[in-house]
């Protein structure tokens, strides 16, 4: 067994490569949980926490790079929230601040579940997502990033850096049901982001499929049918972009919910979110 | 390897030896160090009972990885105060009652000094949610949130 802390990425690569099968552990909330569980057994680590080049933020203009490192806590707060509001929400529902201040953006990606707190505002934000290994970087968009239930595009040996997302003018929000208020899994998630210049409205459901999914259909319904002026939207079409937000949910029944629940809830988080981003009827 | 090494526990550089793979920091503080003031419950990152500092951060002990955790800065309850001499914030939670079984206390003790630290006049809102990784089963948060503003209030004063 050999815990090696990185605090380089040149670290990082070498320790991956003496320890292909190494288990790559960021903040350790999901994988400490499953060690606990005796659900995983940890041989090699390779925790990648102190990689200095992981854990900053990049604001250029019109985007705004994350390093895989940064915590929910930096996001949740200035600057970075005002940047991305609908990541910050999320942020705030990351487990509790206990989890948040060593949580990552990278972890919540490296583990990609359908629940993950962070993955429906990366997909309505069309983010990239920045993988590197000793022979290169590449970056893939978040839906082909994300490949199935906490199953993604990353290869043994590759690390994932970051993640760059636009800086958007407009509403943003995240909404989430659970069982209570705090330290809760999602049983439905809805991430809702508007884009005053590109006038779109993109919407992504957590919770209720085998990946997050994007809505096209709501999307280009409501992009013909509100009002970006005057932010305006009528009842009606609240009512039937909440409708095909439930058409476009793929929920199963589980443990934490069913199927029939979880469409339910995310049409009313889906209407709930147009009518903040679009307040007058 | 880390079968051997040293962790900085409330100021003091404490030998691990012989770790089995995938120890948690909150069992290495326990069952190698003798520290039973952290409590250990869900195991899951769900009660807030082994709440720590690390690198003065709040976090769940049962979640961090012992042996990753060398070259960082942890204090426990242990390292709050010297026994007999009870931080400000202990003595407010029994002041105000808020101990009862006492089994969640060690964690809400770290969390309300992390809390304080970072922001000194904290609203009810504020605390609730700064706390709400921290759960108690006897109390209903009540007292609990009346020793939180004890203590601010009290620092206040003092100043």
């Amino acid at each position: 067994m050999s815990v090696i802390v990185a605090t380089s990425l040149a670290e990082a690569f070498a320790a991956l490569s003496a320890h292909p099968e190494a288990t790559l552990v960021a903040g350790g909330t999901d994988v400490m949980v499953e060690v606990n569980a005796g659900h995983r057994h940890v041989a090699d680590v390779v925790m990648v926490n102190r990689v200095g080049e992981l854990c900053t933020w990049r604001h250029d203009g019109a985007m705004l790079h994350l390093g895989a490192g940064v915590t929910w806590s930096q996001i949740e707060a200035a600057p970075i929230a005002e940047w991305v509001p609908v990541l910050a929400q999320a942020a705030r529902t990351v487990g509790s601040p206990q989890i948040r201040h060593v949580g990552t953006i990278g972890g919540n990606l490296g583990t990609c579940s359908p629940a993950g707190d962070g993955l429906p505002g990366l997909a309505a934000l069309d983010a990239v997502v920045h993988l590197a290994s000793p022979a290169g970087e590449r970056s893939l968009p978040f839906a082909e990033f994300m490949v199935g239930p906490k199953r993604t595009a990353r290869v043994a040996g590759e690390l994932i850096i970051g993640v760059t997302v636009p800086v958007l003018r407009g509403w943003q929000g995240y909404s989430k049901v659970g069982v209570r208020n705090a330290m809760v899994i999602a049983t439905a998630s809805v991430a809702l982001v508007t884009d005053l210049d590109g006038r779109t409205v993109r919407l992504a459901l957590g919770s209720v499929g085998p990946t997050i999914l994007r809505c096209t259909e709501a999307e280009a319904f409501a992009a013909a049918n509100v009002d970006f002026a005057n932010g305006a939207a009528s009842a009606a079409v609240v009512s039937e972009f909440a409708a095909l937000a439930r058409a476009a949910a793929r929920p199963i029944d589980d443990h934490r919910s069913t199927a029939e629940y979880r469409r339910h809830a995310v049409g009313v988080l889906a209407g709930r979110l147009l009518r903040r981003a679009f307040p007058n009827e | 390897m880390s079968e051997f090494y040293v962790l900085h526990v409330n100021g003091a550089a404490r030998e691990v030896r012989d770790a089995a793979a995938g120890e948690s920091l909150l069992f290495v503080l326990r069952e190698r160090l003798g520290l039973m003031g952290s409590k250990g419950a869900c195991e899951q990152g769900e009660c807030g009972s082994c709440s720590v500092l690390l690198d003065d951060q709040l976090v769940c002990g049962c979640l961090v990885l012992a042996a990753g955790a060398v070259g960082q800065r942890i204090v426990t309850i242990e390292g709050v105060a010297p026994l007999g001499a009870p931080s400000d914030v202990q003595q407010a939670f029994v002041d105000a009652g808020a101990v009862q079984c006492g089994f969640c206390t060690p964690g809400l003790i770290m969390a309300t000094h992390s809390l304080l630290e970072r922001s000194p006049a904290p609203s009810e809102m504020e605390i609730r949610e700064e706390l709400s990784g921290n759960v108690c089963r006897c109390t209903g948060y009540g007292r609990i949130i009346d020793a939180v503003q004890r203590v601010a209030v009290a620092r206040r004063g003092a100043q």
